[in-house]
């Protein structure tokens, strides 16, 4: 195994980027919308959820080659490339597909030979499903300023959800990272992993090879003396031998990096959600959408008596004047929007109608379904605060969004309230708190 | 003649529209349930009417005095001092119900339907006994006391048989009677109960006939049954081919059975009907779709709002997009945010609902 590693020039330093977008087995948790469309071509505010990441990377002057790495067939990306070569010439796009799961490190790894060509200097890693403002130019600043070999982007939420995540502890005032824990079983720290990385190729890939070696010479028991893993380490299988092979950034990479390395934290005190679940897409439209709105983005409808803002409405879309979108609603190509209608913190897709004096509030309308007069279609809302899309009801625990997907059909007058509804079905009576399939 | 409304207290079940307006003046069909009464006994020749109340609001007094000018009826209280349940009043006005021969009506102020007093009047009078019991067939006689006939004749009664388990008929109690003055020797001054104490008194002498009601009936003394006993009374307007009804034709009117006061306003757009009653300076704007519901005075649904099976209180408001349901009653002066649900709500007047009410709830 030969790593093209530079050393480190004098002049201009070279960086490249890689968006890390998984594959089809991995999105389950975005269904029902994943069914339909692969998770990082779904549209939030107004654009697929990679491009909010591409566009970042795009901003980075010295950026001109990004990989996109992940297991989806080729041909799902190819408009997707074609579209963003067209708007950023200077920037070469490329995909790289995994043929089996290789986790992030392991993708990274495998693709090393296309990603080092050239020399590069540092590589920017971002997971294709977080939702932030991607601070790409900060991050940089603070490589150049600790003389870092590693960056990552961090941000604070609140004790109880930090569990979820990936938790750094960080020395305040030089940004050092001291350690770094993946989705801990007890408190840690409240700072967590945003998923979003600078790394020097110098280090990330001499500590790739190292966690691969680690692996082959020990077994995974020793590593891992968590409960969980040594019941599948005493089975072993075919299962267990894909995930050997796998290899992650977070579990099996950044603790080591920690406990070594040049390794710093970028707190952002911008937003951050992480586009998990289907739900997650409402609040990941807001915050885009207000981001735009904020950055006086041309491509939102303009502020009115029956359009508050922000809202992003397609060119191609028909929204009779009388109704009342926003704020933080987004609508989709050739979506019907009817007279006397009211949306409200939601996303409708392509081909959608919604029908006169409908209602429709913290919801995902899926593509070609169509909404009936007098409906209403509606969510609940949950604090911004919140990293869940899940709520409790009466002791259930239910959907925060409603979700209809594709082409599914509301009956006239009829109520949706807290339901996630599988594609092709038709609502003829209320319904709440339900998953239809 | 003379006739005694047993009107009783508070009226607590049809809370929260007692809150602002003693029950006889809530308005049933656009009209305070009272007068409904007030007028059919005016009809059938009756001159003399006592209202038995535990308590006097002033407003009522007023209300009254209106009505004895425009029926040419003399309206008098009767206050108990202590509940004297529903035989007791009769007592307590016996010198008004017995200053003559003739026979008096007695009906309960809960009770709506097509109010038959002539024809009740003169069954009465050819069967020549003590007193008749109008009674009405219902589908579930099981949740009520029915009646049972002598098997000798279609209408004398011979017993009462309360909540039968088994099936003994299916005609009940419909809750107006008429009596001959000589009933009044029967009740003492107390506490008494006309259906436990005196009906059983008088079947024992075999004194006690019942009377066919034709068309609905329906006791209206809680919301739910106010808004059944609406659709039951817009229908048999409908039946009627009643001019007070909204004309079909009205391009809003949907399904019929619209009852609305020439004062209100409707905006473009809507969907009315079937079974909506809107009050006197209601304004509905564009867009609003309704259905099964009662719209009082002075109140207001606002654009796209959508609101079925509810009692809109008085000078109440629903915001744009609300969607109400499922038995919501708005009590006077209640506002409905935008874009809000109620389901089930009963809303205390003069409260603001900015959040959904995703279950039954009262809030206070």
């Amino acid at each position: 195994m030969s790593l093209n590693i530079p050393h480190r020039g004098k002049g201009g330093k070279s960086t490249k980027a890689v968006i890390l977008v998984g594959g089809p087995s991995r999105g389950t948790r975005f269904r029902p919308l994943s069914l339909d469309v692969p998770k990082p071509l779904f549209d939030v505010a107004g654009h697929p959820i990679i491009e909010h990441c591409f566009r970042a990377v795009a901003k980075v002057p010295e950026i001109k080659e990004v990989f996109i790495v992940g297991y989806y067939d080729e041909s799902v990306f190819r408009d997707f490339i074609k579209d963003s070569s067209k708007s950023f010439p200077q920037i070469r796009v490329q995909y790289l597909r995994e043929y089996q799961a290789l986790g992030t490190a392991g993708g990274l790894y495998h693709f090393r030979d296309q990603i080092l060509k050239g020399q590069p200097d540092r590589l920017f890693v971002l997971n294709a499903d977080v939702c932030c403002s991607f601070p790409l130019g900060e991050m940089l600043k603070l490589y150049e300023d600790k003389d870092a070999e590693a960056v990552i982007l961090g941000t604070r939420v609140s004790n109880e959800a930090a569990t979820n995540f990936g938790c750094i502890v960080s020395d305040p005032p030089t940004k050092r990272v001291l350690h770094y824990v993946e989705k801990p079983e007890s408190h840690i720290s409240n700072l967590i992993n945003c998923g979003v990385y600078l790394f020097s190729t110098e280090c990330i890939f001499p500590a790739i090879r190292s966690a691969i070696k680690r692996r082959t010479e020990r077994p995974r028991l020793l590593s891992y003396p968590s409960s969980e893993n040594l019941e599948s380490s005493m089975y072993p299988g075919d299962d267990d031998d894909e995930k050997d092979q796998m290899i992650r950034l977070e579990q099996d990479i950044l603790s080591s990096v920690a406990d070594s390395r040049q390794f710093f934290v970028l707190e952002t005190k911008d937003f951050w959600r992480q586009i998990k679940t289907a739900g997650s897409a409402v609040p990941a439209n807001a915050l885009y959408l207000t981001k735009a709105f904020q950055n006086g983005s041309e491509e939102l409808a303009a502020p009115s008596a029956n359009i508050l803002p922000p809202v992003f409405i397609h060119p191609t879309a028909n929204v009779d004047p009388t109704a009342k979108l926003g704020p933080n609603v987004s609508i989709g190509p050739r979506a019907n929007i009817g007279a006397g209608v009211r949306i409200k913190d939601s996303i409708v897709l392509e081909d959608a109608e919604i029908k006169h004096d409908a209602c429709v509030l913290y919801s995902i309308v899926g593509w070609g379904s169509k909404v009936g007069c007098w409906a209403r279609v509606e969510g609940t809302p949950t604090p911004v605060t919140s990293h869940s899309t899940s709520i409790v009801k009466n002791g259930v625990k239910v959907q925060s969004v409603t979700i209809l997907g594709k082409e599914c059909a509301v009956g006239d007058e009829v109520r949706v309230q807290n339901c996630v509804c599988l594609p092709y079905k038709e609502l003829k009576r209320d319904v709440a708190n339900e998953v239809i399939m | 003649m003379k006739a005694l409304i047993l009107v009783g207290g508070f009226g607590t079940r049809l809370r929260p529209l007692t809150l602002t307006l003693p029950k006889p003046l809530v308005e049933f069909a656009n009209k305070p349930m009272i007068y409904h009464q007030v007028k059919a006994l005016a009809a059938a020749g009756v001159t003399d009417i006592v209202l038995a109340v535990n308590y006097r609001p002033e407003i009522m007094t007023e209300a009254l005095q209106k009505y004895e000018k425009e029926f040419n009826v003399r309206i008098e209280f009767s206050v108990e001092t202590e509940p004297l349940g529903t035989a007791g009043p009769l007592k307590l006005a016996e010198k008004i119900l017995g200053k003559d021969d003739t026979p008096f009506f007695v009906l309960n102020s809960d009770v709506i339907c097509e109010y038959p007093f002539n024809e009740l009047a003169e069954f009465h009078r050819q069967h020549g006994q003590e007193g008749t019991i109008i009674v009405t067939k219902v589908e579930e006689p099981s949740k009520y006391g029915v009646i049972v006939h002598k098997h000798d004749h279609p209408s004398r009664i011979d017993r009462f048989v309360e909540k039968p388990i088994e099936f003994v008929g299916n005609r009940i109690n419909a809750g107006i009677y008429i009596f001959n003055p000589s009933v009044l020797k029967r009740i003492e001054l107390r506490p008494t109960s006309i259906e436990q104490e005196t009906f059983p008194a008088i079947c024992k002498d075999g004194q006690l006939h019942s009377f066919d009601l034709e068309g609905f009936w329906m006791d209206v003394g809680q919301p739910k049954d106010f808004l059944a006993g609406t659709c039951l009374y817009l229908s048999s307007l409908t039946k009627k081919n009643s001019k007070e009804l909204t004309p079909v034709s009205e391009p809003f009117v949907y399904g019929g059975n619209v009852l609305m006061d020439p004062s209100a306003k409707v905006g473009k757009n809507c969907r009315i009907g079937p079974n909506v009653t809107i009050g006197p300076n209601v304004v509905i704007g564009d867009g609003v779709r309704l259905q099964r519901c009662v719209l009082l005075s002075g109140s207001k649904v606002k654009d796209h709002a959508w609101v079925k099976s509810t009692i809109v209180g008085w000078n109440s408001s629903v915001g744009r997009w609300a969607r109400l349901e499922n038995v919501t009653v708005l009590g006077d002066d209640v506002a409905i945010g935008d874009e809000v649900y109620v389901n089930g709500g009963s809303i205390l007047p003069h409260k603001t609902i900015k959040q959904n009410v995703d279950v039954p709830a009262i809030i206070m």
